[in-house]
């Protein structure tokens, strides 16, 4: 067992799916009730992830993250090295990449909800922030967890991105996909064979914790 | 205090909203069918839509101008609002769902007022239910008890009742007339029944395509319905378009043709002149059966039919009788019994005059 890029996987998994609750839980809720047309636009970039080859996305990160373009330079400036190929760096391509998985359940169970519900929040005279945070967030926090841990999950789960942005340097971006992958390069099908059933128990734990979740009778179900 | 509405708002094409009125303390209904646009009116009123133009003040607070640009936020309107889903909170118990208006009040006085609403509302043993746990008629009272406990400056119930039994519906409307006796705030209760109308109201606005087609009292209203639209929704099941045909001034009747048939048939005077297109609007249990052919009455419309149909609803007989026009006409079981009332029976009806409502055809 690959103890360093256990403990490397995990810290990456949870810093960015605890940013990803931070950033997606407005984002959810901009895109579900905001009155604007274009909320659609916005929906589809944060879902570009999932259909996009993780080699593409990669890719652009990795020209992001390079000393030709702003950002990287602003961050070279900032910091005296690149961005690519250190951990900091797969934290922010795994935002990117993960950002859906957060999004999406959390957009479902905000859109689930009984619009009356919150027309009647502010007709007993609750600011939009009450609201969100006495009805609609109780409403939905089945599916606030789903986010946080799918888009943990899929973190973990990640190999195409962390190869094109992080390569594979042990202790700083050698995450468990990239030592199982580096196993089998080595024909060392035993270590392989280790991590990647720890891999198996893992996602499918994850599932488990998800589809029960989903499986409680909704709270947000209209009551007439 | 009186609540003031002049608003317009154009809803899809070929359907605007154009209404004014002063809703004074107490009941008035916003009576029309849906479609007519009395929710809209609520909603405009809550804040939770937007009128293109008017003018919605309550007492002399302007809660909305739309020449000045004043338009007060929806948790700043201080109105209670019932859903016709009433939009009780699933998650939160029947205490915490009527202590949801009151989150700047403190702790103690609280607890008193939510105890006070739910006393007046008869859910004090239920408080710590959830919505999910307790009947249609107790979420009802959970809901009035939420919009009333903060002291709102208007009610404004959107067909709160109409999933209840009659009887329910009446208890809690007295619990609410109660409830504001002391409080006399204007109360706009929007509802296509006419019996809740009649039963509910001191005050009644018919609306029909976002206009307001009467109003007064609901006996006024709806007893003698000034357009043949009303008359439908007032629940006159005779509802004939006919001609006038010849005025008898002295008599103080008017014989009128109705349209499609050789039926004649006397109603009261009213202006309109010979030849003019009305609508004549008669209670199917204003009118009587007879088995042969009455002598001696004072009723001057007796016609000959043949029954086409008839059949029990709830307790009452409902009968159409061909007459050359199509009348439906109700009586009790007894009296459908004596006759001896069966499809293909002849039978004659009779119609005292003044049961013969004259409405325009709009």
């Amino acid at each position: 067992m690959d103890w360093q890029a256990l403990w490397l996987t995990a810290r990456l998994a949870t810093i960015v799916s605890g940013i990803l609750l931070v950033i997606s839980v407005p984002l959810a809720h901009w895109i579900v009730f905001s009155r604007r047309r274009w909320t659609f636009l916005v929906e589809s970039i944060v879902s570009l992830p999932l259909v996009l080859p993780p080699t593409v996305l990669g890719f652009y990160l990795l020209m992001a993250m390079g000393t030709r373009s702003p950002v990287g330079r602003l961050w070279i400036d900032w910091t005296g090295h690149p961005l690519a190929f250190t951990f900091e760096g797969l934290v922010v391509a795994s935002l990117f990449y993960s950002l859906p998985f957060a999004v999406q359940p959390i957009a479902t169970a905000f859109s689930q909800i009984d619009p009356t519900l919150r027309e009647a929040s502010a007709t007993l005279g609750a600011s939009p922030l009450r609201t969100f945070a006495r009805v609609v967030l109780p409403l939905s926090i089945e599916g606030v967890i789903a986010g946080a841990v799918l888009s943990f999950a899929h973190t973990v789960g990640e190999f195409g991105v962390v190869l094109m942005v992080g390569g594979n340097l042990p202790g700083v971006t050698r995450t468990v996909s990239i030592a199982v992958y580096d196993h089998v390069q080595a024909l060392q099908y035993r270590e392989a064979t280790t991590t990647a059933l720890f891999m198996l128990a893992f996602a499918f734990a994850v599932l488990l914790a998800v589809y029960g979740l989903r499986r409680r009778p909704l709270a947000a179900a209209p009551i007439a | 205090m009186t609540l003031a509405v002049h608003l317009t708002k154009r809803l899809h094409a070929g359907f605007a909203l154009d209404v004014s009125f002063l809703a004074e303390p107490g009941v008035t209904i916003l009576f029309g069918a849906s479609g007519s646009g009395k929710t809209t009116i609520l909603r405009c009123v809550a804040g939770l839509a937007r009128p293109d133009a008017g003018r919605i003040a309550i007492g002399d607070r302007t809660l909305f101008n739309g020449e000045n640009g004043v338009e007060v936020p929806v948790p700043h309107r201080q109105l209670g609002y019932v859903f016709q889903q009433l939009a009780l909170f699933p998650h939160l118990t029947v205490a915490q769902n009527i202590g949801y208006g009151l989150a700047g009040v403190p702790a103690a006085e609280r607890k008193t007022r939510i105890a006070e609403a739910a006393e007046s509302f008869r859910i004090a043993g239920l408080l710590d239910r959830r919505p999910g746990q307790i009947s249609g008629g107790e979420r009802q009272r959970a809901a009035l008890a939420r919009a009333l406990v903060t002291q709102p400056a208007a009610l404004l119930l959107d067909e709160p009742l109409s999933a209840l039994d009659y009887a329910i519906q009446l208890h809690i409307m007295d619990d609410l007339r109660r409830w504001n006796a002391e409080r006399r705030i204007p109360i706009l209760y929007v509802t296509h029944s006419h019996r809740e109308a009649f039963a509910l109201g001191e005050r009644l606005i018919a609306l029909e395509q976002g206009r307001i087609l009467a109003s007064g009292s609901p006996h006024e209203v709806l007893d003698h319905p000034a357009q043949a639209p009303l008359a439908e929704l007032a629940g006159f099941e005779n509802l004939f378009a006919a001609t006038v045909i010849a005025r008898r001034e002295q008599a103080g009747t008017m014989q009128c043709l109705l349209t499609g048939t050789s039926t004649e048939i006397e109603v009261p005077l009213g202006v309109a002149p010979d030849g003019a297109g009305i609508h004549v609007a008669i209670r199917a249990g204003d009118i009587l059966l007879a088995d042969r052919e009455p002598v001696g009455l004072s009723a001057r419309n007796i016609l000959r039919g043949e029954v086409i149909d008839c059949g029990m609803h709830g307790s009452t007989v409902v009968a159409t009788i061909d007459a050359d026009a199509r009348f439906v006409v109700h009586m009790t079981p007894g009296g459908a019994d004596t006759l001896g009332l069966r499809p293909g029976a002849r039978v004659w009806l009779v119609i005292k005059t003044y049961s013969c409502r004259v409405a325009r055809s709009s």
